[in-house]
């Protein structure tokens, strides 16, 4: 019988010929990523552990994006825990100030199609963008899997999602995923892979389909996978020749005859700009049912929304305009690469133009801790991946999620509105 | 009897012939500035008031500077009540726009003006030819209800500056050596004024510099003659007009004189905690630093920006500092964008934030931790100022600042 | 059979670890300092007031969100014995499980149960509310063996050889 595209990866990871969800095996691990959050309690596991070298130190890369730049007294302690981490134990691959784990992991070329990738923070599932199995763990695993080199895991279920079709101009691809999370609900998809088909993912970016990839884990899914075409291996520096020649690159799609647990269709033309409603990401509503709504604040940035692409997409809205009165739009790119290139585009240039705050490449607002935290009956719009209740200041801030398509609309209105 | 700059714009703000050292007049102010530390305090003051009114909303400046953007929902709620107010009496409000003296400065202040501003580096505005001075909210709210407010007329303390600088000096090394000189407390309730034929190599940006950091030494305000680079400034500046221009009469009577020639200048750096202990670089060459901070209405602008690229244009920051670069505002910002700076410090890798006050103020934006060290562009190092208060922050030049970025300890660019 | 009886604290569907612990808080040196800040968005009297032995009984996808590992860590810290809920999100589950904090699912007791009240767990079996019994399925072999040890640190210490056998 055939196979989904994580059942491939996972056999392919242990030597077998196939693998069966449900089963619990356990997997070779390619990649981790540790950020400045969680490194001094992973070291600190690491070595109550009884480790005392790391199986791969090249396969570990420490990225600090959520303290950057640091907001409170005890972050810098985060810095000197990692740093003396990566200097006893060898690790080289440090970024302290590039931009967001889930960007660099793919842009720096940290992850293949293909890989077995884990990190500690639940958006690690972005990495499905490029074919990879990655999925968030906590750090006590983490510290485990650097002793061991090795994690043991469920092989989930796959739900399969169709698209096909052309996707109308306002819509995005953060408007598909949410769309497609408020069908599933909050929980549609807890321990399952997600694999997205489709002549619409054909045509996608690989920076659409990494917001897409990034957003699975809200329907709790393990992983959401696309597989590898040349879009793919031309992101990764992976040589057209080499790609067609590999394969096991050639292999990695699902199987027509693999067994899905449930598949999900959707033609492009039926999706609408839609939000994730306060404050479950879950509560999807067409932008067109909340529009009017007077907004305080807008943010576009998080690694769900933070790409080149998406700052182009605000900055021909907001070209030569200037964003409402007594609003604020707070853009925050994803890396220091797409900061350059924006830079060099003259994107940053028109959005600081139109009155936004560029702020350096970082989790910012997304994370929750500095970057424009709001108060009581403050209403943001904002393109990141969390709308829970308290997630960018009080309980009362209402937070809406939506496309930077929208976002710059509602930014350049005051209003929540509609792209045109 | 003659009279210096500073008495003349007590004069004419008071509507008087002449003010002289230690009168007091209830003066007429030309502008109000407020920005996000207090101006919350200030509102929840005038909420109280039996009979609130403004006396002249055109004069109000309310500027969002301190934690932008905003690090915790009880900042957010002080803003949100700045922004409210703001909103629905009409005051000019900026957000997001930079450091509240440096936008003061672009958009607002004219040569001959007195102004208040909740603020202690408000004294900036003497580049200008202004008499800018910082006051409490107790002060403020009554220049906001009734236009006015008294002032003790300063005594002034002349500053003869020849000669000009070398050495790899820089202004803000004039102005930190004067400190280290006259002491923390050496221009208490005076003005420094700043005059000479020294005067004419110093730009509009130098000038910013040195006003703005006199009130390390206690003065109530700092001012400058009005030249052609003060109405180059103002004409490249919205084209405002000088509401009056002054200098010091020859018969004006000053406190004392200080004779300074810039070319005998070299880097200096305040050590900790003090902004009057004041060093030569020499002597801090080889002090291992964790953060570097270019930025504050002292020492982000365009120039400094500038010549901190150069430094560091083709190296990189050293691997564990954190290098924040923090343009003094969005016209700083946009200048740098275009220049091609603020991609040299990315590529250098730097730490390169939106226009506010960031680790000058100590919150939200690069804050240091126990037992670090930062070498700093801001207007102070006092203890805590920066993070942690058992921390150490060193002020230095924009080119000290970045020379010490790249090697990871206190150091010159010449030792790069 | 493993058995203890705790009062009842009820949530409702979808607590996210953003409630459990806010990522304010998070850079705090040690679970004991972030404990305070538990389920605050939510329930900020909360924290206060659990003690020692009692239980969480919440509905579906308990956990979900982040991987912070202070979310089981800090409710473990708080004295909770154990959480009932209808249904868990997976990384939220296997940090608990790494932690020894014991994770029960339940999809019914959540619709009965009111706060407060008195419930009695036998572990692997069943939960005892009032006059009425919920059965309780038993965990993976698996995890039952992370749990034996005393939690993953356990486990790998073991496997290094330190560490109580």
């Amino acid at each position: 019988m055939g196979m989904t595209l994580i059942e491939k990866i996972i056999a392919h990871n242990i030597g077998r010929e196939s693998v069966t969800p449900g089963e619990i095996v356990t997997v070779n691990v390619d990649r981790v990523m540790v950020h400045d959050i969680f490194i001094p309690f992973v070291a600190d596991k690491f070595e109550e552990m009884g480790f005392s070298k790391i199986w791969d130190p090249d396969k570990m890369v420490l990225i600090y994006d959520h303290l950057v730049p640091a907001s409170q007294l005890d972050d810098a302690r985060h810095f000197a825990k990692g740093d003396a981490f990566a200097a006893k134990y060898g690790v080289k691959n440090v970024h302290r100030s590039d931009g967001i784990c889930h960007q660099l992991m793919t842009e720096a070329g940290y992850v293949k199609p293909g890989d077995i990738a884990f990190g500690t923070d639940s958006h690690t599932v972005t990495y499905g963008c490029v074919g990879a199995f990655s999925t968030g763990i906590g750090y006590t695993e983490m510290a485990g899997i650097l002793g061991t080199g090795k994690l043991w895991i469920r092989v989930p279920e796959t739900i399969k999602v169709e698209v096909n079709g052309t996707l109308p101009a306002n819509v995005s691809s953060k408007d598909v995923i949410l769309q497609i999370l408020g069908d599933l609900r909050a929980d549609g998809a807890t321990y399952k892979s997600l694999e997205f088909v489709g002549s619409t993912f054909d045509a996608m970016s690989v920076a659409s389909r990494m917001t897409m990839s990034n957003m699975t884990v809200e329907c709790g899914a393990k992983c959401g996978l696309f597989a590898p075409d040349e879009k793919t291996a031309e992101y990764c520096g992976i040589s057209a020749e080499d790609f067609k020649n590999d394969a096991f690159l050639q292999s990695l799609k699902g199987d027509p005859d693999a067994a899905y647990e449930r598949v999900l269709t959707y033609r492009a033309e039926d999706f609408v700009p839609v939000a994730a409603c306060p404050s479950q990401v879950d509560n999807i509503h067409p932008v067109s049912e909340i529009a009017g709504l007077a907004v305080d604040q807008v943010f576009l940035g998080s690694c769900t929304n933070g790409r080149l692409e998406d700052l182009a997409a605000a900055a021909d809205i907001l070209r030569g305009k200037k964003i409402a009165p007594f609003v604020k739009m707070i853009v925050t790119p994803a890396s220091r690469k797409i900061y350059r290139e924006a830079l060099e585009a003259g994107i940053l240039e028109t959005l600081a133009e139109a009155g936004a705050m560029i702020t350096h490449p970082g989790c910012g607002l997304c994370c929750g801790r500095a970057g424009g935290i709001l108060t009581d009956n403050e209403v943001v719009v904002a393109t990141n991946n969390r709308n829970f209740l308290g997630r960018m200041g009080t309980s009362k801030v209402q937070i809406y999620l939506a496309s930077p398509k929208t976002a710059a609309w509602t930014a350049l209105t005051g209003r929540i509105s509609v792209p045109e | 009897m003659g009279m210096t700059i500073a008495e003349k714009i007590v004069a004419r703000a008071a509507g008087v012939a002449e003010a002289h050292a230690n009168d007091i007049h209830t003066v007429e102010l030309d502008y109000l500035m407020s920005n996000d530390g207090t101006t919350h305090l200030t509102i929840d003051m005038y909420n109280n008031l039996k009979h609130p009114r403004i006396a002249d909303v055109s004069k109000l400046v309310w500027i969002v500077d301190h934690n932008v953007p905003c690090d915790s929902p009880k900042t957010a709620a002080s803003q949100k009540k700045m922004r409210d107010f703001a909103k629905e009496h009409g005051i000019t409000f900026y957000e997001g726009a930079g450091v509240c003296h440096q936008v003061m400065i672009e958009n607002h202040v004219v040569p001959g003006q007195l102004i208040f501003g909740a603020d202690s580096h408000t004294c900036a505005y003497g580049a200008l030819g202004a008499f800018g001075t910082g006051v409490g909210c107790t002060d403020y709210l009554y220049g906001m209800v009734t236009g006015k407010s008294w002032v003790l007329v300063p005594e002034t303390l002349r500053f003869n500056l020849s000669g000009q600088l070398g050495n790899g000096a820089t202004a803000r090394d004039l102005i930190l050596t004067i400190i280290g000189q006259i002491g923390a407390n050496g221009a208490n309730y005076h003005a420094m004024e700043f005059a000479g034929p020294g005067m004419a190599s110093l730009t509009m940006s130098d000038r910013i510099a040195i006003c703005n950091l006199c009130v390390e030494a206690g003065a109530k305000t700092a001012l400058m003659e009005v030249d052609q680079v003060t109405l180059d400034y103002l004409a490249a500046h919205g084209g405002r007009e000088p509401a009056a221009c002054f200098s010091s009469d020859p018969d004006a009577k000053f406190e004392k004189v200080y004779d300074i020639d810039l070319s005998t200048i070299v880097p200096v750096v305040a050590k900790p905690h003090f902004v009057d202990n004041i060093v030569p670089v020499s002597d801090c060459t080889g002090i291992k630093i964790n953060e570097a901070f270019l930025g504050s209405c002292n020492n982000g602008r365009l120039e400094d920006l500038r010549l901190g690229a150069s430094i560091i244009k083709g190296r990189k920051v050293a691997p564990t500092v954190r290098f924040l670069v923090v343009p003094a505002s969005r016209e700083v910002f946009l200048a740098a964008l275009k220049e091609g700076i603020l991609d040299t410090f990315m590529e250098a890798g730097a730490i390169v934030m939106n226009p506010n006050c960031s680790v000058c103020w100590g919150s939200c934006q690069g804050v240091i931790g126990e037992g670090e060290t930062l070498i700093s562009t801001g207007t102070r190092n006092f203890k805590g100022r920066a993070g942690h208060r058992d921390s150490f922050v060193y002020l230095g030049s924009a080119a000290t600042v970045t020379a010490s970025a790249v090697k990871g300890e206190i150091c010159a660019p010449k030792d790069l | 059979m493993e058995e203890f009886t705790g009062k009842v604290w009820l949530l409702g569907d979808d607590i996210d670890t953003d409630i459990i612990m806010p990522t304010e808080y998070l850079a705090m040196k040690t679970v004991k300092d972030m404990c305070p800040y538990a389920f605050s968005p939510l329930r900020p009297e909360m924290a206060a007031q659990i003690h020692e032995g009692d239980i969480i009984v919440a509905g579906k996808n308990f956990g979900c969100g982040s991987s912070r590992e202070q979310a089981p860590e800090v409710i473990k810290a708080l004295g909770i014995r154990c959480v009932i809920a209808g249904s868990y999100a997976r990384i939220f589950f296997r940090n608990a499980i790494n932690n020894g904090l014991l994770l029960i699912e339940n999809a019914d007791l959540v619709r009965d149960v009111k706060e407060g009240d008195e419930i009695t767990v036998r572990v692997g079996d069943s939960i005892l509310y009032g006059d009425k019994t919920y059965p309780i399925s038993p965990l993976p072999q698996n995890l039952l063996d992370i749990l034996d040890a005393g939690g993953l640190v356990r486990a790998m210490q073991r496997l290094n050889g330190i560490g109580k056998e």
